[in-house]
């Protein structure tokens, strides 16, 4: 594991026209976690999914897991990031069980895991359900027992605690918690800055697309 | 570990023909709407059981062609955004999402194919001579527009316009519809039928090479 799980130097985005991340200078060492704070539209799920190498910089250059953000080595990255976006990635029409089955099969995790994370994040008698049939917090434990089971390097989480009960946002804390064990780094976007304070080792803000306050938490 | 191209090609199908069988779209939507299709022509014709006879093949293969497209263009075999990202994060192979894509439409276009051939064989009353050459046509122009359905899907998820589908697709079926014509008219008065089956085996070979090369392009302009 490189010491710098994420390097941005210089990165900016654009959708057309319009700048949506600018001169972004970030780092994020290993076994660190950090809180992306910032208002509506700032460009939190844009730099999520630029540090995810799903979207490729317009300008600047940088680093995730080694693998350059413009180079064919993101490719072979990917498998090593975890990402939960705002909507849930599951396919409605399967069952909680088939969606990670399908999942586990894909990552070479076997098969009887899924059970067993289904179990973890409460969800053990919903499992034959559809996801369409389950509510959005549901959905959500079922993204978290996704990352339990994959186990990624880098865990990015945007509006991590977004119609979450208690016992769920456990969760939250608890893939943070696992990914900065394994070596690996965590990045969490909320609203909620109390709810993320104890989880992470620092805040970055976000305002118009460019960093406006990188500070470490008092904790 | 990392998981084989072939392993990630067959788990897509998979999970494309389950979501399938739990949302019926081809089974109880388009299979009845194409039947429906086919039927609609002896009733504007009348009991000209000749004419029915010559013009079956035709209407039959345009029918396959038309409400093939919605085969491959069903709502279960498109991805939102966050299952596209879904895919990419766990080191998919574009290619292996594209065949496996493919060969799911393929065995649908193929039960859609087989369940209307006996319908058009009631309505129009055409001779089923030769029949066994369509055990060999009928995979090769599901095969063929399940590729090419799949590529379009692509192209239009990338420029982000699901209306082009149509425009994409249209053109590049017509040798297939020709083609697959051709052979069962050739079928019925005993001609030769090898230069049209050359013709299908070449278009699924082309669309599976476009296919594939442009897979991994195409998703990340997707992106």
């Amino acid at each position: 594991m490189p010491d710098s799980v994420v390097h941005l130097r210089g990165v900016g985005v654009r959708i057309g026209d319009t700048p949506i991340l600018r001169n972004l200078h970030l780092s994020v060492d290993a076994g660190e976690a950090v809180g992306l704070i910032g208002s509506n539209g700032s460009g939190k799920t844009t730099l999520l999914r630029l540090v995810a190498t799903l979207l490729a910089p317009s300008e600047g250059d940088g680093e995730v897991l080694g693998a350059a953000l413009r180079g064919e080595g993101r490719f072979d990255v990917r498998a090593r990031i975890g990402l939960i976006g705002h909507t849930p990635s599951l396919y409605p029409n399967l069952t909680l069980q088939e969606n990670l089955s399908f999942v586990a099969r894909m990552s070479g995790v076997p098969d009887a895991e899924v059970p067993e994370v289904l179990d973890c994040v409460g969800l053990g008698l919903a499992r034959n359900r559809t996801a369409a049939a389950c509510s959005h917090g549901m959905q959500r434990r079922v993204e978290f027992a996704r990352l339990m089971m994959t186990k990624p390097d880098l865990i990015l989480l945007d509006e991590a605690h977004a119609g979450l009960d208690p016992q769920a946002a456990a969760l939250v804390a608890h893939l943070v918690a696992g990914a900065r064990s394994r070596g690996g780094a965590a990045i969490v976007v909320s609203h909620e800055h109390a709810r993320i304070a104890p989880l992470v080792d620092r805040f970055v803000e976000l305002t118009n697309g460019a960093i406006a306050e990188d500070a470490r938490t008092s904790s | 570990m990392r998981v084989s191209f072939w392993r990630q090609a067959v788990e897509i199908a998979r999970k494309d023909l389950r979501t399938e069988v739990r949302s019926g779209e081809v089974v109880m939507i388009t299979v009845p709407f194409g039947a429906a299709a086919l039927m609609l022509v002896p009733l504007a014709v009348g009991t000209d059981a000749p004419l029915l006879s010559q013009i079956g093949p035709g209407i039959y293969w345009s029918v396959v062609m038309l409400f093939g497209v919605l085969v491959t263009v069903r709502q279960s075999a498109i991805d939102a955004p966050s299952q596209r990202d879904l895919l990419g994060l766990l080191g998919v192979d574009a290619a292996a999402r594209f065949v496996g894509r493919a060969g799911a439409s393929a065995l649908l276009l193929l039960l859609f194919e087989a369940v209307l051939a006996p319908v058009a064989l009631a309505l129009y009353g055409t001779d089923p001579s030769g029949w066994w050459w369509l055990l060999v046509v009928l995979p090769l122009v599901a095969v063929g527009l399940g590729l090419l359905g799949t590529l379009a899907s692509s192209i239009a998820s990338s420029i982000a316009s699901s209306t082009l589908v149509p425009l994409i697709v249209v053109p590049l079926a017509v040798p297939m519809l020709l083609a697959a014509t051709q052979i069962t008219e050739g079928l019925r008065i005993d001609a030769t039928i090898l230069g049209w089956l050359l013709l299908l085996v070449v278009m699924d070979l082309l669309l599976a090479v476009a296919g594939v090369l442009s897979a991994r392009p195409l998703q990340e302009t997707t992106r």
